[in-house]
């Protein structure tokens, strides 16, 4: 019963290729920026599904762009545990203040998009927020500025 | 004194190293375990008392016993690393610091019920992860740990990671096996359970990281040595994440059975800036807050049923004096509310209305009667739903009510908090 090694017809996804559509959403979303109509077919073409089927599984997941965001993605934790030290609101604030921008919005420039998320598995180092893949752990208003000056030169 | 074995290596400079870990014993306990029977290895995990880590506390040994036994079927063991529950940051330090000790936990899983493929399954925020355990994977075949014929012992497994994306309820062991299929992470209806019905249809066992962990200890020491840790029902070393109001937060490795006292005062040091304890969640989020006065109780599975909450994860979050019930119940609810995957009504409508009306409370909007509609979308909530996390939202909304009810009637007819207001 190794499915690998089955013969399937045309018509009829091979599950264990299937089984690839979420890494190859990464490596599309790498490539394209975000999972546009383009990023989407091309993805749907090679793992022998529609569209269709492609796009209803990538916006089940937050990580995913569905539309196209700032190069820095900033996600400020809200859970309960970074709130209780501290976090949350002020950081988030903070970052708005600094950026110029809300919650959900992207800067002019195309450089950052400030995202709210909760709980990151570093409550023990709480504050704790994200860039694009990188955890930044015990944050404050001065290790901010100077994250988001860094970020700017780069 | 106890003494830790989970989190043994974690403090060594490289411990995610294969080096590191084989210079401090690495990879014995799969020697022993490949010159035994899979039936002898089931029987000790069992004996050794061994409860799951990832939440549900299912005992590992009767799991392993579910498994089919036929030969001619291929079985698979998929690892649980989606670590998503607030609080809980245990299982992102272990494959951070300690990746091999969990393979090896699945080499011997894997020869213990057959299976030849294993996949791990890790939460898409944890791209450190995500390369700490390529490069373990990739350095276990390179010294003969994975592949074919393992050891000179005839077991073939392979081993390949797999990045979710942003969803906690893939966490859910059927919603994963969904996202592991590349699917929309929507839990499937139990029974079939996995181990008869799993990913692509073959039987499958679902560990959590933290239980992998365990079992190279239960074969190195023995299953007696597990089972004279902890209390009756709860055996062994646990994870214990602490975080909130506390001096010093951070996972620490302790005994099951411990009272929860003593982790807060005397592993994590007590409350920070000299205020009072007023709350703490014993097991994640989803757990049943408990008061100051239940601090004595056992950190175990059965003693936290008894004062009305749940191990859980272990993770523990203490809030003192100065902490707003309603504000934390909000927060909780809203996490919730996000969360749930939309398959079934009331976790998906009942999470958003209950967040809904904790908000407007929160800020000086609540009405009289919203307590009773809050209970009321409780049990419309509770035992309703399609995967248990309809139960489990429902416990931070619940249990802050049950017992800081004074706090909610208080929003409600000065549309402002009690906390503040004893600030004065
Ligand atoms: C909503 C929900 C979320 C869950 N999240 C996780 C998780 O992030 N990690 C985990 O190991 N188990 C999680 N579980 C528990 C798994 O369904 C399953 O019980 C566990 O992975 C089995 O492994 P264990 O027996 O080693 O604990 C979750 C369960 C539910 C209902
Ligand atoms: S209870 Fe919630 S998370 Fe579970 S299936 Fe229903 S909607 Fe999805
Ligand atoms: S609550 Fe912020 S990292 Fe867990």
């Amino acid at each position: 019963m190794i499915l690998e090694n089955k013969e399937y017809p045309p018509a009829v996804v091979n599950p264990r290729r299937r089984s690839r559509l979420l890494a190859a959403l990464y490596i599309a979303q790498e490539q394209y920026g975000w999972l546009g109509p383009d990023a989407i077919q091309r993805v749907a073409d090679r793992l022998g599904l529609t569209p269709g089927q492609v796009k209803s599984t990538a916006s089940f997941y937050t990580m995913f762009k569905l539309e196209p965001l700032g190069k820095y993605r900033i996600q400020v934790c809200e859970g309960l545990s970074c709130y209780l030290v501290g976090g949350a609101e002020p950081i988030i604030d903070h970052v708005a203040k600094r950026l110029n921008i809300k919650p959900g919005e992207t800067t002019p420039d195309g450089k950052f998009t400030l995202e709210i998320v909760q709980c990151l598995a570093a409550c023990g180092t709480a504050p704790a927020l994200r860039v694009n893949d990188e955890l930044c752990e015990n944050m404050t208003p001065e290790n901010i500025d100077e994250l988001i000056e860094q970020l700017r030169q780069e | 004194m106890f003494e830790p074995v989970l989190t043994r290596n974690i403090h060594r400079p490289d411990s995610e190293k294969i080096s590191v870990y084989l210079a401090h014993g690495g990879y014995q306990a799969a020697r022993k375990a490949l010159t035994l029977a899979p039936e002898e290895i089931i029987e000790m995990v069992k004996r050794s008392g061994l409860r799951g880590r990832g939440g549900a506390g299912f005992p590992a040994g009767v799991k392993w016993g579910f498994m089919p036994r036929d030969a001619d079927v291929q079985k698979i063991v998929a690892v649980n690393t989606d670590e998503g529950e607030p609080g809980t940051f245990k299982d992102r330090e272990i494959v951070e610091s300690d990746p091999h000790q969990v393979i090896e936990g699945v080499i011997i899983a894997a020869y213990a019920v057959g299976a030849s493929r294993a996949y791990v399954y890790i939460r898409g925020e944890f791209f450190l992860g995500v390369k700490r355990w390529i490069k373990a994977i990739a350095d276990a075949y390179e010294h003969g740990y994975l592949g074919e014929n393992i050891l000179g012992s005839g077991l073939n497994l392979d081993m390949s990671v797999h990045r979710g994306a942003g969803a906690y309820i893939c966490g859910e062991e059927t919603a994963m096996l969904e996202s592991l299929e590349g699917k929309r992470g929507n839990p499937r209806l139990k029974p079939p359970y996995p181990a008869q019905t799993g990913l692509f249809g073959l039987p499958t066992l679902v560990h959590n990281i933290e239980t992998l962990t365990c079992i190279p200890n239960i074969i190195e020491r023995g299953s007696a040595w597990f089972a004279g840790i902890g209390t009756e029902e709860s055996k062994g070393p646990k994870i214990f994440s602490v975080s909130g109001h506390v001096k010093h937060p951070g996972n620490y490795e302790l005994p099951l059975g411990i009272p929860l006292r003593e982790i807060i005062y005397e592993h994590a040091g007590g409350i920070r800036g000299g205020q009072k304890l007023k709350a703490i969640i014993p097991g994640g989020t989803s757990t049943p807050m408990l008061t100051a006065d239940q601090i004595d109780v056992p950190m175990a599975f059965e003693t936290l049923k008894q004062v009305g909450s749940e191990l859980g994860t272990g993770a523990i979050i203490v809030m003192d004096e100065s902490t707003c019930m309603v504000e934390a119940a909000r927060r909780l609810s809203k996490f919730f509310a996000h969360e749930s995957c939309g398959r079934c009504t009331p976790c998906r409508i009942g999470s958003q209305r209950i967040f809904e009306i904790l908000d407007r409370m929160e800020h000086g909007k609540g009405k009289t009667g919203d307590i009773d509609l809050i209970l009321e979308l409780v049990q419309g909530i509770d035992g309703q739903t399609f995967c248990p996390m309809g139960a489990m939202l429902v416990n931070p909304p619940r249990s802050a009510i049950q017992r800081f009810r004074e706090e909610f009637e208080y929003h409600i007819t000065h549309k402002c908090c009690l906390v503040d207001a004893m600030d004065g």
